[in-house]
């Protein structure tokens, strides 16, 4: 693929306003309805919490935008998801290049065992045929400074990514996902295995990134939700029950299962 | 607290303990023993015979004193590299279809019959090659590496199979999420990042088909003289050992046993190597 295309693809992409939107999206697991008929639209920039019980479907959601659902044995998906208005489930849309624009960040920090600090960073690129040195150094640095990690690693980039901590791991992770620079990042509970500090760091820096990247993050954690989303969307038994400005859906919301959750009664 | 006094029955229930944990002491220490007396045994029997000769000659005629296995040596040598150039690869293959690939029913079957293949007796794979190889082009040392081939292949996969299943199914997914092919997330991430414990299984295989002997007889043959090419009858350490061992002439009985000295010290030593690749792989695996 040549470098100039995918840039310009990029910028096409950048130049929308509403970057994300999803209409009438189902998933299945077998014969399991995870994800039950959502639509939701996303601005370019926003940083949108995902919340709702354990099992309501929104990481089989998320995972539908970079279409990482259908690699699950038996999954199965139907709707419409376009990013920057092309659709994704179109016909001759490639997964692969779809997730160049759609970064992810998992549950577990999950370097690459056996690769070091660098080259767990530099993996995208490289795979994504860069190969000269000084574009690769310029990239990692860039992305390990914009995921907070810079100073802690930069002296030791060549120790295995598996060293460092599991809050570092997880910037780490981060940085891998921002090197290859996707305008989208999806984020499954980052920090569900992290420590309070950890957490915090992780927290500060999506004030940062969503200068430059539009953000979806999966959390069990409300306070959280209610600290770092500009949008929150409430998700209960595979439907979208309640979206909009999470400082509305924190203080008012519009429907009673969602004032029920977010004050405890249930979940 | 009553409850939590000695009562009548805990002294015998402690005794039945400690004996149990015996049996199995001994069990463990007994299961050990023979290696140790075979290697000591082999030292004391074969350490006379090795010499600078030893590695460099060729062996002599019958009765004659002197000489060695130099031919034999190189001969096992160049059998375990043409076993290994086609052996190992292909193990990987099947290895990593079987772990990244293969799902389901297809999966089973051939799981099944590289498990067959492993337990298939190795003369029965000499006579195999010999009806295959051997009885239309006589014997080489290509029909003999490729019987230690037979042999590689599912030592190499299933151990290349189940290093990659210790991978969890999220760092693959990590792989495909950053917009990477998955041949490429398997070839370029997942295989290089576990080569360490691939090596491992790769190395066990060369020390296993090191020392067999069956499938020789019937494909390398064997070979007084250093072989002039590799579709000659080929000399091999084994061989050699088992050639040596039956003749009843006392010199060559001496250096079958400095063979069977030079064969136990190889796998030894690939062995050894690899317990400190395991142990490296061990130290830097799982921190933090």
């Amino acid at each position: 693929m040549p470098a100039d295309n995918f840039e310009r693809e990029k910028a096409i992409v950048n130049l929308q306003h509403e970057i994300l939107n999803v209409d009438n999206l189902h998933a299945w697991f077998g014969d399991f309805h995870a994800v039950k008929g959502v639509s939701l639209a996303v601005q370019q920039g926003q940083v949108v919490a995902l919340i709702g019980p354990s099992g309501c479907g929104k990481s089989t959601f998320i995972r539908c935008i970079n279409r990482l659902h259908e690699e699950v044995p038996g999954a199965r998906v139907q709707g419409r998801v376009t990013i920057g208005g092309q659709d994704i489930y179109g016909r001759g849309a490639d997964p692969v290049r779809i997730r160049r624009y759609v970064g992810m960040v998992f549950q577990k920090p999950n370097p690459f065992p056996g690769l070091s600090i660098f080259e767990n960073v530099a993996v995208g690129l490289k795979l994504g045929g860069i190969s000269k040195r000084t574009v690769l150094d310029e990239q990692v640095e860039r992305a390990l400074r914009q995921a907070a990690l810079w100073e802690e690693v930069k002296d030791k980039l060549r120790q295995p990514g598996t060293s460092l901590s599991g809050g570092q791991q997880q910037r780490l992770c981060i940085a891998r996902a921002l090197a290859v620079e996707p305008p989208v990042i999806l984020m499954d509970e980052p920090t569900s295995a992290l420590d309070p500090i950890s957490t915090a760091k992780i927290e500060d820096l999506l004030h940062e990134l969503k200068k430059s990247v539009t953000i979806l993050i999966v959390t069990h954690n409300m306070q959280q939700a209610s600290r770092v989303s500009d949008k929150t969307a409430f998700f209960l038994l595979g439907e979208l029950i309640e979206y909009g400005e999470t400082s509305q859906i924190f203080t008012n919301p519009a429907r009673p299962k969602t004032e029920e959750y977010i004050t405890g009664r249930f979940g | 607290m009553a409850v939590f006094r000695p009562a009548v029955g805990d002294r015998r229930r402690k005794f039945k303990s400690h004996l149990m944990m015996l049996v199995l002491m001994a069990a463990a220490v007994l299961g050990s023993l023979p290696f140790l007396f075979i290697t000591w045994y082999v030292l004391q029997k074969g350490l006379g015979a090795v010499n600078w000769d030893f590695f460099t000659q060729i062996p002599k005629g019958p009765g004659e004193t002197g000489g060695g296995v130099a031919n034999a040596i190189i001969g096992s040598g160049v059998l375990i590299f043409l076993a290994s150039l086609s052996g190992i690869p292909w193990g990987m293959g099947v290895g990593i279809y079987l772990s990244e690939y293969s799902t389901g029913r297809t999966a089973r079957i051939l799981r099944f019959a590289v498990d067959l293949l492993a337990s298939v007796p190795s003369i029965v794979v000499g006579i195999f090659v010999y009806g295959l190889i051997v009885v239309p082009f006589g014997f080489s040392a290509y029909a003999g590496g490729i019987a230690l081939m037979i042999i590689m292949i599912p030592v190499v996969a299933r151990s290349t199979e189940e290093i990659l299943r210790l991978i969890p199914a999220h760092i693959r997914e990590a792989g495909l999420a950053l917009g990477v092919p998955r041949w490429k997330v398997i070839l370029r991430i997942i295989v290089p990042g576990s080569r360490a414990g691939i090596l491992t299984g790769v190395m066990l295989a060369i020390a296993r088909v090191a020392g067999e002997t069956a499938p020789l007889l019937f494909t390398s043959f064997g070979n007084q003289f250093h072989a002039r090419g590799l579709n000659q009858a080929t000399a091999s350490l084994p061989v050699q050992i088992y050639t040596f061992a039956k003749s009843g002439f006392e010199d060559w009985e001496q250096q079958a046993w400095a063979g069977a000295l030079v064969l136990v010290l190889f796998v030894l030593f690939i062995n050894l190597t690899t317990r400190l690749l395991m142990h490296q792989r061990g130290a830097k695996g799982h921190a933090g």
